[in-house]
């Protein structure tokens, strides 16, 4: 159990037998009055968003999850495989389930999955990944500047605005976990 | 950063010259206490054999009991367990006294200060003050009366998601005559025991102070802090020695009103900072 000055933001907790999370916290306390934690939460089964408050004297339960290491197997349809690197158990998420994250899914790569219940919640990818330019305007010769961008398509069609010095056939690291070029690996 | 130090500095220099000017004299008291004030929602950070200070008040009635007739403090204090935007548990409260007068003298003087530190700094307070009474808006906003059927977890979720939401954030706006088991060190009022003489103020929907019609007898100040103290032991919160020799000069302390402002929330406001971390240059 935490107790409600544990809460803050980012921390999962379990309400009516779901995994949430809260997504955003705020700390009152009216004048002689007891202090209140004001918490948005998500639902990490149905998605829902909802607003709760907390007294001190509240008792929060502790989501009973449970994060396991995978390396992706493959594509299957709108499915992505991938395999428990200790028991090899696979676990089939979809498409929907993982988001623009699917476009950073690379061969073996190492991933961490989230379960609740033995129900995959969340994955966690590596924090960058390296993908080749597959289209791009040509940049201007000697152009370095790096504020200045243009759009650009990995393999699999993913867009990223990338500095105007990269060109078709480039390897680019993208975050993550912000969807976001970071920088260029090597020249194609 | 550098310009939330000067908008303080110059918040300062006008504070201290309008109680200058006003006759009231500035005192230090204790930052460490053996018997910080028995609250039932406020816990002291100890400090060895000590506690710091959640608030100047048991001192500056003392003071007044010895015959201080006007003073003020610009004091640190300290409260476990307090952070957020508008929480920082150590803090600088400005706390002031004045014998002879009421909870409606305090607001005169709040009123004066206010109009005093706009002078200071370029931020003006707009707009005329307005008053309204607990059970005013807990009746507007809540739909009930907290006076009447007194229930504190409603009182203090509502007050935080119904009312404070609602208040005009263009003008200064006060609550007063709070239920009378709200009031911590206030006198209940004359005629009205079920409420006490207490407000609170709030600028641009944030509180700001609090004030008293301070309450000067010992028998019933005593048995306040023993029932806080068995709540307080019923909650596994530690529960704090009384203080004897305060409820000593309650008997010699004349008539008083007391108001405690949060100089950091006000220096908030002046400078149009969303959060404390905009004004207070080290905050863990």
């Amino acid at each position: 159990m935490y107790s409600a000055s544990d809460l803050r933001k980012g921390l999962k907790i379990e309400i009516d037998g779901d995994p949430c999370v809260i997504t955003d916290f705020q700390f009152s306390k009216p004048g002689k009055g007891q202090a209140i934690y004001r918490c948005k939460i998500r639902n990490l089964n149905t998605g829902n968003s909802f607003e709760k408050s907390y007294r001190s004297v509240d008792k929060v339960k502790k989501a009973a999850l449970e994060s396991r290491d995978f390396t992706f197997s493959y594509e299957a349809g709108d499915d992505y495989i991938f395999s428990d690197n200790e028991t090899y158990e696979e676990v089939h998420l979809s498409a929907e389930q993982l988001g623009d994250q699917r476009f950073f899914i690379v061969e073996d790569m190492q991933v961490e999955i989230l379960f609740h219940n033995n129900k995959a919640l969340d994955i966690t990818l590596p924090n960058f990944v390296e993908k080749a330019i597959a289209e791009t305007e040509p940049g201007a010769r000697g152009d370095t500047a790096t504020n200045v961008t243009k759009p650009a398509k990995i393999d699999n069609g993913y867009e990223i605005n990338v500095p105007i010095f990269i060109n078709e056939g480039d390897i680019v690291r993208i975050d993550t976990r912000t969807g976001e070029y970071s920088d260029r690996v090597a020249k194609g | 950063m550098i310009e939330a130090l000067k908008a303080r500095d110059a918040l300062m220099q006008s504070i201290r010259a309008f109680f200058h000017s006003e006759g009231f004299i500035e005192v230090e008291t204790p930052v460490r206490l053996r018997t910080p004030c028995m609250e039932l929602h406020i816990d002291a950070e100890p400090s060895g054999d000590h506690y710091l200070r959640t608030s100047p008040e048991l001192c500056h009635k003392k003071l007044l009991a010895r015959g201080a007739e006007k003073i003020f403090e610009v004091a640190k204090c300290f409260r476990q367990g307090e952070r957020g935007h508008l929480h920082n548990p150590e803090y600088t409260m400005l706390e002031w006294y004045r014998t002879g007068g009421d909870y409606m003298t305090a607001l005169a003087d709040t009123q004066n200060l206010l109009q005093a530190v706009r002078c200071a700094v370029p931020v003006a307070l707009t707009g005329e003050w307005q008053i309204f009474s607990v059970e005013e808006v807990f009746e507007k906003f809540a739909g009930w009366n907290p006076v009447e059927n007194f229930d504190a977890d409603r009182f203090d979720f509502d007050l935080v998601e119904k009312i404070e939401p609602e208040l005009p954030k263009d003008c200064p706006v006060v609550l007063k005559d709070y239920p009378a088991e709200l009031c911590a060190l206030a006198r209940l009022k004359p005629g009205r025991p079920e409420v006490a003489e207490r407000w609170e103020l709030y600028l641009n929907g944030i509180e700001i102070a609090n004030a008293y019609s301070e309450l000067t007898d010992p028998i019933e100040q005593r048995a306040r802090f023993e029932k806080w103290g068995a709540q307080r032991h019923s909650f596994g919160k530690p529960v704090y020695d009384l203080d004897e020799e305060f409820f000593q000069c309650l008997e010699k302390m004349p008539q008083a009103c007391g108001v405690a402002l949060g100089l950091d929330r006000l220096l908030m406001i002046l400078v149009s900072a969303k959060s404390l971390d905009e004004v207070l240059p080290f905050r863990e």
